[in-house]
């Protein structure tokens, strides 16, 4: 149904650990795997539907034994070898076998400034209409899952399958992460921010009045 | 020294534990390693995630695929430029101009743009306020989404299972390990970023502001109220 990411309402984490506010980087590694992340984005070769898939697909196994940037490295050399700029050969070699067809494509020092500043908006003009309005009362679908490929990706998350919210906010339409991370276009549709009452999420919320608020794709839900 | 960070073998609460209290040690090391000038209470073997980041780098650069001085503009970009201070000039505005308030609630984005608090991870932002009625706090259960224009890279907190598995389920509990407990006529609204869309907290306005210059107001306000989890420093 689900994969390891997908952890929202999970029982047995423990205490969360607020640390200081002018710590950005816990270690230098971990901003060096940042900062390669977003330069071997900056290839092109995929967009960050797929790139989130790729961390998604970590077997479970792994998934919870990596550190948060250990999760980005190991969906990054999948990546990285799934698109052809470095084989297993080279990563389990520790070298370069040979110069990349892809270095016209290189992000250099000068070029950082814009790519940061430029962003990739997903906001969409589409002639598919926004069928719910505020208040609408809606029910999500009861599959957390990607209804087109199997195990693919998807970001209704399962705690939120099948709960019936109500429309908050309306934000246009948004590429469908569930086609574009797979390469099926970018299918975009109208985007709700949809409310739900912790009470019809949780046995024992605690406040039944509190709620979570979660940004759903017209095409997981219907009207309740 | 940060080659000794190298427990993350455990889970991921686990890896926090040994986080903090790697810390503690370290600079229990640093001490002990001022101490005795010619002892080495430490070892200097780097830790593997370390070494997997600097093999993968090394390969990348021969391959022509990469720049190591993009990478360190890219680092300092995050280290020194965009960090919470950019959410903490939009809140000030806030606080101190009713229209800028009012403009911000309605879409922040045209506001957002003219400051030049605009790009990756920051495309499409929604501004909510918090007040007597509503607390709004943000999480991501599915990843790490963030508004990084306006507060930079997330913390390790933020990224970390527990703080994703248990907000949606139990805000208040979340809340109260930040030291933060609300009334309960207050209600919660957890904001769960799966979409592009990124939200930013307006904390609530501390009382007596009056007059006080936005580099003053600036300084009140904590990066962990902007994501809900925390307060305003008090005057």
């Amino acid at each position: 149904m689900t994969r390891a990411h997908d952890m929202g309402g999970r029982f047995g984490d423990g205490p969360v650990r607020p640390e200081l506010e002018n710590v950005v980087f816990d270690s230098y590694w971990h901003a060096r795997a940042l900062a390669i992340t977003l330069a071997c984005g900056s290839l092109g070769l995929w967009n960050i539907d797929a790139s989130r898939h790729a961390r998604e697909c970590l077997p479970p196994k792994d998934y919870f034994r990596f550190s948060y940037y250990e999760r980005w490295l190991a969906g990054l050399t999948t990546m990285l070898v799934e698109n052809g700029a470095l084989t297993a050969e080279e990563l389990m070699m520790g070298e370069a076998i040979g110069p990349s067809d892809l270095t016209n494509r290189k992000l250099v020092a000068n070029s950082v400034n814009d790519f940061l500043t430029k962003g990739s908006p997903t906001d969409r003009l589409v002639s598919k209409k926004s069928i719910y309005k505020y208040g609408d009362l809606v029910k999500t679908r009861a599959f957390p899952e990607n209804m087109d490929v199997t195990g693919g990706h998807t970001r209704l998350p399962s705690y939120a399958a099948g709960a019936t919210g109500y429309v908050l906010l309306r934000h246009g339409a948004h590429v469908l992460p569930d086609s574009n991370a797979h390469g099926l276009g970018e299918a975009a549709e109208p985007l709700y921010a949809v409310a739900f009452k912790a009470s019809d999420l949780w046995a024992q919320p605690n406040n039944s009045d509190d709620e979570v608020i979660l940004d759903l794709w017209q095409s997981y839900l219907v009207l309740a | 020294m940060l080659a000794t960070y190298s427990s993350f073998s455990t889970g991921a609460s686990a890896a926090l534990n040994v986080w903090t209290n790697t810390r503690v040690l370290i600079n229990y090391m640093i001490m002990a390693h001022d101490q005795e000038h010619n002892e080495h209470p430490y070892n200097d073997l780097p830790s593997e995630p370390a070494l997997r980041v600097k093999a993968l780098e090394t390969i990348l650069t021969r391959k022509g695929l990469i720049d190591p001085s993009a990478l360190d503009k890219i680092i300092d970009t995050y280290q020194n430029k965009i960090g919470p201070r950019n959410g903490a000039h939009v809140v000030a505005k806030a606080w101190s101009d009713s229209n800028f308030r009012a403009a911000l609630l309605d879409d922040a984005n045209p506001l957002l743009a003219k400051l030049g608090y605009y790009g990756r991870q920051g495309e499409h932002i929604v501004a909510v306020e918090n007040t007597d009625e509503i607390h709004n706090m943000v999480v991501c259960t599915l990843c790490s989404c963030y508004p990084w224009p306006l507060l930079g890279i997330p913390p390790s907190w933020y990224k970390s299972d527990a703080y994703r598995s248990r907000t949606v389920r139990e805000p208040r509990k979340v809340l109260s390990e930040f030291g933060v407990r609300l009334p309960e006529y207050t209600t919660v609204r957890v904001w769960d970023s799966t979409a592009e869309i990124r939200y930013l907290v307006i904390p609530k306005c501390p009382t007596g502001i009056d007059g006080m210059a936005e580099e003053a107001l600036i300084k009140l306000i904590t990066r962990d109220s902007m994501i809900g989890c925390g307060l305003v420093k008090s005057l």
